[in-house]
C-alpha cells in the first residue's frame, strides 16, 4: 500500500458531476503530475459532501480545506499554492456558507452545524469505488460479527431494540418487519432494496448509493442473514445512471472478496445481489408495485394484505427496505442499540437525511438528529431565505407531504410530530418556498404531478387526482366556484380512505394542509378572482 | 449494431427480464416499434398486449418515433418553484415545437419527465444521458447548440 502526504477529495455525486467535477478531477491529476507531485498527493473521487449548490467542491486533507465552487481554471493555482507551497488559496475557499474562520474544516461545527452523520458517515470521506477504503472504515465488520458470532434471532433483537423505523416514509419498525419474514416458513426468501426514489425534491438515496454503495450491500446481507434469505435485489431508478454503475462495481468487488456469494466468512451463510433497473414510474416506489416491476409487469400496486413480509416477490416472503434504512444497519450492529438510541427522539431514534431544495441559501444534503426543528434546519443549516424575502411555507416529505406555515416552524422533525401537524416526514424532501409563490399555483403543480403518476388501477386515485387538478386549474384561471372548497375536502377524504396504495392516500395531503393553513388564498382566487401574490397568471 | 436477436439471446426466455430487454431494444432503436414488441413477446412467450402494456406504462419507454436527442424536463415542485416554466418556454421557442413534439428535422424531442433527482441544482433538464442544472432561459440556446 502506498502512502501519500496529502489527499484531495473531489465530490463525485451527481449534482457535482453536472457542475463539471470530472473535468476538475482530471485537471487536478494532470496538474499534480506536471508539478511532479504524483507520488505525494492522491486524488480521490468521493461521494456527496453535502453542499450541492456549491459544486464542484473539493476538500484537501490533512488540513481539511474546503474549496468550492472550483473551476478547471482554478486548479493550477490550488496545486501550486496549496499542494506545492502549503499556502491555502483564500480566494477559493467556500465562503458562501455561514462560516467565520479563514480555513474551513470539513468537519468543523461552523459548517456542519447541528448535523450528525451516521448514514452519511462515509460520504465525502472515502472513495466509494474502493472496497478497501470501506473496509478501512470498519466496513463489513458488522456482517462478519453477525454471521460468525450472532444467531439470526439476536440480530433481529438488536435492530428491534435500536428502535429503528423505516426511512422510506411509512416509519414501520424495521426489526419487526424482519421478524415477520424470519418467522415465515418458505424454501426461498428475498431482500429487496427500494432505491426507486421518485419523490420530487428527494435525492438522498441517490447520493447514499453513490457515496457509500458498500454500506447498502452490507445492510442487505445482514438482513438476509437475519431472516434466512440468500438472494437480494436492488431496484434503482432507470434515470440514476451513475448510481447503477457504482453499485454494480461495488457488488463485483464484494463478490471478488467473498463478501457476497457462497459461504461468507466461512460461516455457511450465502447471499448474492442483483440490480434491477426501473423505467420511470413514481408508483414503483410503493413496495408491491416495485415487486410487480421486478417480476416484469406494469408497476401496479397489489392489494394488501397479504403483505410482502410473507407474500412478496414471486409470492415468497420478502423484506423491502429503503436505502437509508439499510445504511443504518451496520452502525447499529457495531455500536449497539443503546448508542443508536442516544440520537434523535424517544419514539424516533437516530438521524434523518434531508434534501434541502427551493428558496433556500444552502441547498443540498444534510443529516440531522430526529426531532430537530424546521426553524433550525432552515436558518442554522440552510442559511435562511435568499434575496431578503420572507419564508412562506415548507413542504416536508416530498410532493405527497404537507405544507407547513410560519407558525409551525418550531415543530420537531420526526415521523410522529409531523403526522400530528397533518404533514409527513416521508422520504426527507424539504422544499422551502418564499412569499413570492401563489398557493393555488403550487397546489396545481402538485396535482399535475399526481394526475400523471397515478397508475390508474383504482378509481379513487385515478379520478380523484384528475378532479383535484381540474379544480386547481379552474381556480387559477378565474373559473373557481364557491362550492369547490367543500368538494375538494370531500374528494380528499374519499381518496385517503378508499385508495389502494400510498400514492392515492397521500396525494390529497398537500391540498388538505394548504386548505387548512392558507385558506384565505384559495378564497381570494375563487371569491374575488384575484391572486394575492400575482404570480399564478390570474 | 446490436439487433433484437442479440438482446433476446443474452436474456434467454426469462419474462422477468422484460423491462431490461425493453431498455436495451429502445437504446438500439430509439423507440419501441410494433414489430419489436411482437418479436419480444414471441421470444418470451408472452401476449403482445402484455408487452405493449408494460412499454406504455413506464415513462422512459416510447412507442412513438422520437428525435435523436431527447430533452427531458422536470416540472415537479422543486423545479417549478425555481423557474421551470420559463425554461420550458425558452425550449419551446428555441426549437419551434411544443412539449411532447419532435422537430421537423427529427433532431429533438421535448418530453416531460418525473423528478431527475438533482433538485439541489433546480431547475434542471436532461438531454439524453446528460443533466444540466441551475438553468436560466438565456443558457438554453448555448446548451442546444452543442446538439445541433
Amino acid at each position: 500500500m502506498e502512502f501519500y502526504r496529502s489527499h484531495v477529495l473531489v465530490c463525485g455525486g451527481t449534482p457535482c458531476v453536472l457542475g463539471g467535477c470530472k473535468a476538475v478531477r482530471d485537471a487536478l491529476i494532470n496538474e499534480i503530475h506536471r508539478q511532479g507531485l504524483s507520488r505525494e498527493i492522491k486524488v480521490v473521487e468521493t461521494g456527496c459532501l453535502g453542499p450541492c449548490d456549491l459544486g464542484p467542491v473539493i476538500v484537501v486533507y490533512p488540513e481539511g480545506t474546503f474549496y468550492g465552487p472550483v473551476k478547471v481554471e482554478d486548479v493550477p493555482l490550488i496545486v501550486e499554492e496549496h499542494l506545492l507551497k502549503g499556502r491555502i488559496v483564500d480566494r477559493l475557499v467556500a465562503r458562501e456558507r455561514p462560516v467565520e474562520k479563514e480555513v474551513v474544516k470539513y468537519e468543523a461545527p461552523t459548517y456542519l452545524g447541528p448535523q450528525k452523520r451516521i448514514v452519511l458517515r462515509n460520504c465525502g470521506v472515502m472513495d466509494p469505488e474502493s472496497v478497501e477504503e470501506y473496509i478501512g472504515r470498519d466496513g463489513y465488520a458488522a456482517l462478519g460479527r453477525c454471521v460468525s458470532q450472532m444467531k439470526p434471532g439476536e440480530v433481529i433483537d438488536e435492530i428491534k431494540r435500536s428502535g429503528l423505523v423505516g426511512r422510506g416514509g411509512a416509519a414501520f419498525p424495521t426489526g419487526l418487519k424482519w421478524e415477520f419474514t424470519a418467522k415465515a416458513d418458505a424454501d426461498q426468501k428475498y431482500i429487496l432494496c427500494n432505491a426507486d426514489e421518485g419523490e420530487p425534491g428527494t435525492f438522498k438515496d441517490r447520493l447514499i448509493l453513490e457515496g457509500d454503495p458498500h454500506s447498502i450491500i452490507e445492510g442487505m446481507a445482514i438482513a438476509g442473514y437475519a431472516v434466512g434469505a440468500d438472494k437480494g435485489f436492488i431496484y434503482i431508478r432507470g434515470e440514476y445512471a451513475i448510481s447503477i454503475e457504482r453499485m454494480q462495481k461495488a457488488i463485483d468487488q464484494a463478490r471478488r472478496l467473498g463478501l457476497l456469494g457462497e459461504n461468507i466468512f466461512g460461516s455457511g451463510f450465502s447471499f448474492d445481489i442483483e440490480i434491477r433497473k426501473g423505467a420511470g414510474a413514481y408508483v414503483c416506489g410503493e413496495e408491491t408495485a416495485l415487486i410487480e416491476s421486478i417480476e416484469g409487469n406494469r408497476g401496479e400496486p397489489r392489494i394488501k394484505p397479504p403483505y410482502p413480509g410473507t407474500h412478496g416477490l414471486w409470492g415468497k416472503p420478502t423484506v423491502v427496505n429503503n436505502v437509508e434504512t439499510l445504511a443504518n444497519i451496520s452502525p447499529i450492529i457495531l455500536n449497539g442499540p443503546e448508542w443508536f438510541r442516544g440520537f434523535g427522539t424517544e419514539r424516533c431514534p437516530g438521524t434523518k437525511v434531508f434534501t434541502l431544495t427551493g428558496d433556500i441559501n444552502n441547498k443540498g444534503l444534510i443529516e440531522v438528529p430526529m426531532g430537530i426543528t424546521l426553524r433550525q434546519v432552515i436558518y442554522e443549516i440552510g442559511g435562511g431565505i435568499p434575496g431578503g424575502r420572507e419564508f412562506k411555507m415548507a413542504q416536508t416529505g416530498g410532493t405527497s407531504g404537507g405544507c407547513l406555515p410560519r407558525e409551525l416552524l418550531d415543530v420537531p422533525m420526526d415521523y410522529f410530530s409531523l403526522a400530528e401537524a397533518g404533514s409527513a416526514l416521508g422520504s426527507g424532501a424539504l422544499l422551502i418556498m418564499d412569499d413570492s409563490h401563489c398557493i393555488v399555483d403550487i397546489a396545481r403543480c402538485f396535482m399535475r404531478f399526481f394526475r400523471h403518476e397515478s397508475c390508474g388501477k383504482c378509481t379513487p386515485c385515478r379520478e380523484g387526482t384528475d378532479r383535484l387538478y381540474e379544480i386547481m386549474d379552474m381556480a387559477s384561471s378565474g373559473k373557481g366556484r364557491a362550492q369547490d372548497i367543500e368538494l375538494m375536502a370531500e374528494l380528499a377524504q374519499v381518496m385517503q380512505r378508499a385508495s389502494l396504495c400510498g400514492l392515492g392516500q397521500a396525494a390529497p395531503v398537500p391540498v388538505l394542509t394548504m386548505l387548512k393553513y392558507f385558506r384565505d388564498e384559495f378564497d381570494a382566487h375563487i371569491a374575488d378572482r384575484t391572486c394575492p401574490t400575482g404570480t399564478c397568471g390570474l | 449494431m446490436i439487433t433484437i436477436d442479440d438482446i433476446l439471446a443474452k436474456y434467454g426466455r426469462r419474462s422477468d427480464a422484460l423491462i431490461d430487454i425493453l431498455h436495451e431494444v429502445q437504446d438500439a432503436q430509439g423507440f419501441l416499434t410494433n414489430d419489436s414488441i411482437i418479436k419480444v413477446a414471441d421470444a418470451l412467450d408472452l401476449p403482445a398486449s402484455k408487452v405493449y402494456g408494460v412499454a406504455t406504462f413506464y415513462s422512459m419507454f416510447s412507442v412513438k418515433p422520437r428525435g435523436r436527442n431527447i430533452i427531458r424536463i422536470c416540472e415537479s415542485a422543486p423545479c417549478h418553484v425555481l423557474g421551470a416554466p420559463a425554461i420550458i418556454s425558452a425550449l419551446e421557442k428555441e426549437l419551434g415545437i411544443k412539449m411532447g413534439e419532435t422537430t421537423g428535422d427529427e433532431k429533438f424531442t421535448l418530453e416531460y419527465t418525473s423528478c431527475i433527482g438533482v433538485c439541489g441544482v433546480a431547475p434542471a433538464i436532461m438531454i439524453n444521458d446528460v443533466v444540466y442544472g441551475n438553468l436560466t432561459p438565456d443558457k438554453i440556446p448555448h446548451i442546444l447548440s452543442e446538439y445541433r
